[in-house]
């Protein structure tokens, strides 16, 4: 498995591999957002609001979605001290906290007509604001150091520690009455929501996990390509 | 014309729907420009260093 | 600024991040994570007057009307086996209507519930309306609320 992740071996897939990444991404969210805007209902009892959901819901599954993928990156990073492990965590981490707080926002945009209120500190939207805060300190934590592999290290410790908020999200809307209503899609038994909205849903979902797999690839080539540029310098220096 | 006006009131939900859309083009597309031209800029600075050593 | 203090400052500004949503999780852990409290939680806990608390469960079908005043409004929430009346002065969300979820702020009063602010919560269901009249019509439509209570008939 680590074959592939050979720095070089890396460069060589992930090059060939993100035309096409870039490709499906852009045709499914163009036909996910034409579907969410012009073809799903409207809801039986929110109306035209309910194309918000749309964008939270795809989002929502995202910000947990990548902190679990830099969770695991960090994992593999500790034990195995893989440079691209640490590399995928650190480049994941920026795209997972623009998916919160895209999630964030589109949610009190959400609540205010349907709820009647912007925000409220229950289990659900308090987990998920730990999650930002979260993401936010890995980043802050991983260029706190000089030298980059203390600040990885350190960074992939807070990443596993904030792993127990994961299943505080997810189950929180079950283990305690919130004023989020629970799953409609990833529960036990049948989804609660129609075929018609549904299926737009699950479009703008792929599209939004191209979107990000296309987006680490970049990153993570970017970061490879600064690695070798210091390496690069690090010789003329020791040549002059 | 009335079928436009309408599709953009969005069932007098205007005000919420196309802010949490237009954040997430906003999002997205930051995110697509800051990886894009971090990317252009490494593969710049690393193919002129490859070019002093040769 | 030196390097070593930039440093110091970039990690406790981490660990601020980190001490906020801690706290958050901690505040979350003791009262706040159960978000409201239904009306058999408040027959059963015998609730004071006068304290602050959220009250939820479903809008009683029929239950909802305005006072002679013009303004304020009364309507019953159940969770099926309690009803709780509740009268509240102020503009509802859109998705408060009968048989449907609701969260009220506010206190006890002489066995009603005084509320500040009322919430809608609405469940996991999304569907077309068209859809929802054909099951109605066909007789399959399961989204009705639980109509009980005596008193509360119209």
């Amino acid at each position: 498995m680590f074959r592939f992740a050979n720095p070089n071996r890396f460069m060589n897939w992930s090059g060939k591999l993100l035309p096409w990444c870039a490709a499906a991404t852009a045709i499914l969210l163009i036909v996910g957002t034409y579907l969410a805007l012009f073809v799903a209902p409207p809801d039986y009892q929110q109306g035209e609001a309910v194309r918000i959901m749309y964008v939270h819901v795809p989002a929502a599954w995202m910000a947990s979605f990548v902190y679990g993928v830099m969770a695991a990156s960090s994992a593999v990073a500790l034990i195995w001290r893989h440079p691209v492990a640490d590399i995928a965590a650190q480049q994941s981490a920026p795209l997972g906290a623009g998916f919160t707080l895209l999630c964030l926002v589109s949610g009190s945009l959400w609540g205010e007509p349907m709820w009647g209120t912007w925000w409220v500190w229950d289990a659900r939207l308090t987990s998920v604001l730990v999650l930002f805060f979260l993401y936010l300190g890995y980043i802050a934590l991983v260029n706190a150091f000089d030298e980059p592999t203390r600040g990885a290290r350190a960074g992939a410790i807070l990443a596993l520690v904030g792993v127990v908020n994961l299943p505080i999200i997810k189950f929180s809307v079950d283990w305690w009455n919130t004023l989020h209503q629970p799953a409609s899609v990833f529960r036990i038994g049948a989804p609660t929501i129609a075929a018609s909205m549904l299926w737009p849903l699950l479009i703008m979902a792929v599209g939004f996990t191209l979107f990000y797999v296309t987006l680490l690839l970049v990153r993570m080539r970017s970061a490879l390509m600064a690695a070798k540029l210091r390496a690069l310098r690090l010789q003329e220096f020791q040549a002059a | 014309m009335a079928a436009i006006a309408q599709f953009f009131d969005m069932g007098g939900y205007a005000r919420f729907v196309w802010p949490a859309w237009g954040l997430a083009v906003i999002v997205l597309g930051g995110l697509l420009i800051d990886s894009v031209v971090t990317y252009r800029k490494r593969r710049r600075e690393l193919d002129a260093a490859e070019e002093r050593k040769r | 600024m030196t390097r070593k203090r930039k440093r110091l400052y970039i990690v406790l500004g981490g660990l601020a991040l980190l001490g906020v949503a801690s706290a958050l999780v901690l505040s979350a852990f003791n009262d706040n994570i159960v978000f409201f409290y239904s009306p058999s939680d408040i027959a059963a806990k015998q609730v004071p007057d006068g304290r602050a608390i959220r009250i939820g469960g479903l809008v009683e079908t029929g239950s909802v009307k305005r006072e002679s005043d013009g303004v304020t409004l009364d309507f019953k929430v159940t969770d099926g086996n309690t009803a709780l009346l509740v009268a509240y002065k102020g503009d509802v969300p859109d998705l408060f209507r009968e048989g449907q979820g609701v969260v009220a702020e506010g206190k006890l009063e002489h066995g009603m519930f005084r509320a500040s602010t009322v919430l809608a919560k609405h469940d996991e269901t999304y569907m077309p309306p068209e859809v929802v009249d054909a099951l109605k019509r066909a007789g399959h439509w399961q989204g009705e609320p639980p109509k009980q209570s005596s008193a509360a008939k119209p």
